[in-house]
C-alpha cells in the first residue's frame, strides 16, 4: 500500500510544479518522508511529465479542499462495502444460516442506501463510480467473508470517525454521524459472529479511554486500495 | 488521543498556547514523569491536571466544556447503572445458562468503557468536572420495572439497549456544537461510535435472549417498551437532506432498510428530558 501513499506524494510535487503554490510546510512535510520516497518522486517525476496525466485516465481524485473531498471519500467506501455485500447476498457462503443471509441482505441495502444517498447528494460533484477487487475473498467460506466484513466495518468506522474534524458543514457532519454509527453497529454483530464478546475489543477500543479508532485518509485508503482496482488520487490533504 | 494532536487543535483557536505551556515547563515536566510512573489508567487525569495548570481554570472554549459536561452527565448515569448491574447483590439478574455468563462477560465489558469514558471526560474537563448522582431511579419514575428485581433481566436488557441508543443519539446531536474543534470532535466521534458498538451488541443480546430485533434500529420505537418511545422518537425517518431513501436511484432499498441504515440525533433538551425520569437534572 507503500505505493498509494507515494503516488499520492509524486502528485503533490507534479501539481506543485505547474502551479507553484507548494507551501513550505507542505514541502518540507513529505521532504521528511525518507530519502527513499524522495528518490521515488524524483523517479516518478521525470516518467510522468514524457506521460503527462489524463483526468479519467488515471481514476477518481478525492480532493480535500472544501467538504465535498470528504463526502467523495465516503461515497469511495460506501462503493467498496455496497459491492462487497451485493456480492456476498448474491452468492451466500456453505451453510449459511437464514438470520445471518437476512442480516447480510440487511447490511447490503444499508450500503446501497449510504452510496446512493452520497450519489445524489454530491450531484454533479461526485466521482464516478470505482472497479473492486474482490480477488483476494473467497466467498464461498464464511471464515473469508467475516474476516472481510469486519475488516470493511471497523475501517469503515475509523475513517468516518478520522474525517469528522476534516468538515466544515455541521449539517455534512451530522450526516457523516449517522452513517457512522450505523456502520458500527454492522461490526459489532460481524465481530460477534466471528468470535462472541469481541464486538469492541482492543482491537478496536483502547482500554484506557474507551475510546474507537480514527484513521485519516491516506491510512485508509493504502488498506481499502487493496480492494480497488480503480486509482484512487489525494489532494489537499495534510496529515 | 494523541497528545500532540490536541495542542495542535488548541494552538488553532488559541495561538498562544505553547507561550502559556512556556512559563510553566514544570508544568508539562511534571506530567511527564508523572506519566512514567502512574498506571495508565490515571492519564487522562494527569491530562485534565495539566491543561488546567497551564491554562487555569475554565479555559476550554464555554460551548465545548457545555458539550462535555453534558456528555459527562451521561457517562456517569452509564457508568452507575452498568456497575449496579454487576453487583453481586442487588445486580442484573444474570441467567444460569452459558447464554448468561457469556451475558455478563458483555456487561462487564461495556462497564469498562463507560468507566473510562468517565474518567476520560473528567480529564479533559478539569477541576469543575460535574459530579455523578448520589443515587438514581433505575424504574425511570415507574416507566419500567425494576431491571435489577429478580426475574427482570429481560427488563434490564430493554433498558440497557434504550441507554445505548439513547447515548448513540446523544453523542451524534452534540457533533455540531464541536465543528472545528479538532482533537475533542475526533475524542467525541470515538466514544460515540464506541457507544453504537454497545448499542448493537446489547440488541444482539435481546435477540439471543429471545426477543425479536436487531442489532440496527428499524423503524421508530423497536425495543417493545412503549414507554421508551422518546428514545427513539424521529428514528423512523427515511428522509435525509431532503433526500428520499426509500427506492433511491431505482434501488430495492425499502422502508425499513431505509430507517435503519441512518441513525438520527437527539437534541440535548430531548436528551434531558429522556433522563431526567431517571432522577438527572
Amino acid at each position: 500500500m507503500k505505493n498509494l501513499q507515494e503516488e499520492n506524494e509524486m502528485l503533490q510535487e507534479e501539481s506543485s510544479i505547474f502551479n507553484s503554490t507548494l507551501q513550505r510546510r507542505s514541502f518540507l512535510q513529505y521532504a521528511g518522508a525518507g530519502a527513499a520516497g524522495i528518490a521515488l518522486i524524483a523517479a516518478g517525476c521525470k516518467k510522468d511529465r514524457n506521460h503527462p496525466m489524463e483526468p479519467g485516465a488515471t481514476g477518481v481524485t478525492l480532493d480535500f479542499k472544501d467538504d465535498f473531498g470528504v463526502l467523495n471519500y465516503a461515497y469511495a467506501l460506501e462503493q467498496l462495502e455496497a459491492a462487497f455485500y451485493i456480492q456476498v447476498a448474491a452468492t451466500p457462503y456453505a451453510n449459511i444460516s437464514a438470520a445471518e443471509l437476512a442480516y447480510f441482505k440487511d447490511i447490503q441495502f444499508h450500503e446501497i442506501a449510504h452510496r446512493e444517498f452520497f450519489k445524489n447528494a454530491l450531484g454533479a460533484a461526485a466521482i464516478g463510480s470505482l472497479e473492486v477487487d474482490f480477488s483476494k475473498i473467497n466467498f464461498a467460506d464464511r471464515t473469508s467473508v467475516l474476516g472481510t466484513a469486519k475488516a470493511f466495518e471497523d475501517l469503515g468506522v475509523s475513517a468516518y470517525n478520522g474525517a469528522g474534524r476534516l468538515l466544515k458543514s455541521a449539517v455534512y457532519l451530522t450526516l457523516a454521524g449517522k452513517i457512522v454509527s450505523v456502520e458500527a453497529r454492522h461490526a459489532a454483530y460481524i465481530r460477534e459472529l466471528i468470535s462472541p464478546n469481541s464486538f469492541s475489543n482492543v482491537e478496536v477500543v483502547d482500554m484506557v479511554n474507551g475510546l474507537d479508532k480514527s484513521r485519516n485518509p491516506i491510512e485508509v485508503l493504502a488498506i481499502a486500495g487493496g480492494f480497488v482496482k480503480t486509482k484512487i488520487n489525494v489532494t489537499n490533504f495534510n496529515a | 488521543m494523541n497528545i500532540v494532536d490536541i495542542l495542535e487543535e488548541i494552538e488553532k483557536v488559541d495561538g498562544e498556547v505553547y507561550e502559556r505551556f512556556s512559563p510553566r515547563r514544570t508544568a508539562m515536566k511534571e506530567f511527564f514523569n508523572i506519566g512514567k510512573k502512574i498506571s495508565l489508567a490515571a492519564v487522562p487525569m494527569a491530562l485534565g491536571s495539566m491543561f488546567t495548570k497551564a491554562y487555569g481554570q475554565s479555559t476550554l472554549p464555554s460551548g465545548v466544556k457545555a458539550v462535555l459536561q453534558f456528555a459527562l452527565t451521561l457517562e456517569h448515569f452509564e457508568a452507575a447503572f452498568y456497575t449496579q448491574a454487576l453487583k453481586a447483590t442487588g445486580g442484573a439478574d444474570f441467567p444460569g445458562s452459558a447464554q448468561g455468563t457469556l451475558d455478563k462477560t458483555a456487561i462487564g465489558i461495556i462497564s469498562g468503557h463507560e468507566t473510562s469514558h468517565v474518567n476520560f471526560l473528567k480529564g479533559v474537563i478539569g477541576s469543575d468536572a460535574v459530579a455523578a448522582k448520589a443515587s438514581y431511579d433505575w424504574t425511570a419514575s415507574g416507566a419500567f420495572p425494576n431491571p435489577f428485581a429478580v426475574g427482570n433481566y429481560g427488563i434490564f436488557l430493554a433498558v440497557a439497549q434504550a441507554l445505548e441508543d439513547t447515548g448513540v443519539r446523544a453523542y451524534k446531536g452534540q457533533a455540531p456544537a464541536l465543528v472545528g474543534q479538532g482533537g475533542v470532535l475526533t475524542a467525541a466521534l470515538n466514544i460515540h461510535s464506541v457507544e453504537a458498538r454497545h448499542a448493537a451488541k446489547i440488541r444482539y443480546m435481546r435477540a439471543q435472549n429471545g426477543f425479536a430485533i436487531k442489532p440496527w434500529i428499524t423503524g421508530g420505537n423497536d425495543s417493545g417498551v412503549p414507554n421508551a418511545a422518546a428514545v427513539y422518537a424521529g428514528e423512523e425517518t427515511t428522509t435525509q437532506a431532503t433526500i428520499s431513501i426509500v427506492g433511491i436511484n431505482g434501488t430495492a432499498v425499502n422502508a425499513a432498510a431505509a430507517s435503519e441504515s441512518f441513525d438520527e440525533p437527539l437534541t440535548t433538551q430531548q436528551v434531558l428530558d429522556i433522563v431526567k425520569l431517571f432522577g438527572i437534572s
